[in-house]
């Protein structure tokens, strides 16, 4: 089976993060009110090969650990679909 | 003679002011591709300043599961001398040869100038021929500068002394930290002072055309370090 991954990647908290600040004053200077904190991050899509939606989570996870995510400096998140 | 392997990966950029600096300083030097799986007997591996893969992903992120770095993990192990300059500074940290990491500036522009820096650890591979709290202007030249990590990790590093080089404080005729690095880290080094990592391109400052001929300390530190080791 074929899982669709999304997998987030954002600066950990605590962790200054210029762009969050940049694109949060932006939204403010263009009159966007109500916003309590902005976080910039990447995104990662994978159409992974895999026996069940665990394994497909399982495996992106160490992907994760070994590549797509910084363990100093980043948190990542991982959403699995049947595609 | 000293024998420097400098590492080009695909977007190296100051391979060759590496490789001239480690030259002028008396060392026999020579490049070393990504794909090659040894350093060739060297005494001393420098990762060379640029933008290894683009930067894609993270800095240094691609560029340390090259096939030349399990050579370099290597050597590193053996205690063999391995320095990291800028992109290299990255990929050791990437590597897990080095703590912490390098995030985007504080202030986000990508940062171009000589910078004023005190050597705050002289028994290190590239440090060697200086004296502790010598001052030093040279360039750095980065838009993923900033040296983070968590506290326990930078109150280690302080205690182990393996903060090599820092940025000044802001002070009339001073160009200070431009990146917003904790602690005002500009490099650091393992507890051994084999494995050093600076963000500032010394390779950069070796010739009265440069401006500041600073940069000269760090590559006869290489020779300094190699006969300082010998000794022991």
């Amino acid at each position: 089976m074929t899982f669709r991954v999304h997998v987030r990647v954002v600066p950990r908290a605590g962790l200054l993060d210029p762009q969050g600040q940049a694109v949060d004053h932006a939204l403010g200077a263009l009159g966007f009110t109500g916003v309590k904190r902005v976080r910039v991050g990447r995104a990662v899509e994978l159409d992974l090969a895999a026996a069940s939606k665990d394994e497909a989570e399982a495996h992106a996870r160490r992907m994760c650990d070994r590549l797509l995510a910084n363990p100093v400096t980043e948190d990542y998140t991982i959403q699995v679909e049947e595609d | 003679m000293l024998r420097v392997a400098v590492l080009r990966f695909p977007g190296s950029n100051r391979d060759v002011d590496a490789l001239r600096a480690a030259e002028r300083a008396g060392c026999e030097a020579y490049f070393v591709w990504h794909r090659d799986t040894n350093l060739q007997s060297a005494d001393v591996a420098i990762l060379p300043g640029g933008f290894s893969y683009g930067d894609y992903l993270r800095s240094g992120a691609i560029a340390r599961f090259s096939p030349i770095m399990q050579a370099v993990q290597r050597h590193a192990a053996e205690g063999g001398a391995v320095v990291g300059i800028c992109n290299g500074f990255q990929i050791l940290c990437e590597a897990g040869l080095l703590p912490g990491a390098l995030v985007r500036n504080a202030r986000l522009s990508f940062v171009a100038k000589p910078v004023d820096l005190e050597i705050a650890r002289t028994d290190t591979v590239f440090t060697a021929a200086f004296a502790g709290g010598d001052k030093v202007r040279i360039p750095v030249a980065h838009g993923d500068g900033r040296f983070v990590a968590d506290r326990g990790t930078l109150d280690r590093l302080e205690a182990e002394a393996c903060v090599v080089v820092r940025y000044l404080q802001a002070g009339a005729g001073v160009e200070p930290n431009p990146n917003g690095s904790d602690r005002n880290i500009a490099g650091i080094c393992n507890p051994a002072g084999t494995v050093v990592g600076l963000m500032p391109h010394p390779e950069n400052a070796i010739d009265p055309l440069q401006g500041t001929q600073d940069g000269r300390g760090f590559f006869t530190s290489l020779a300094a370090w190699q006969s300082l080791a010998g000794r022991r």
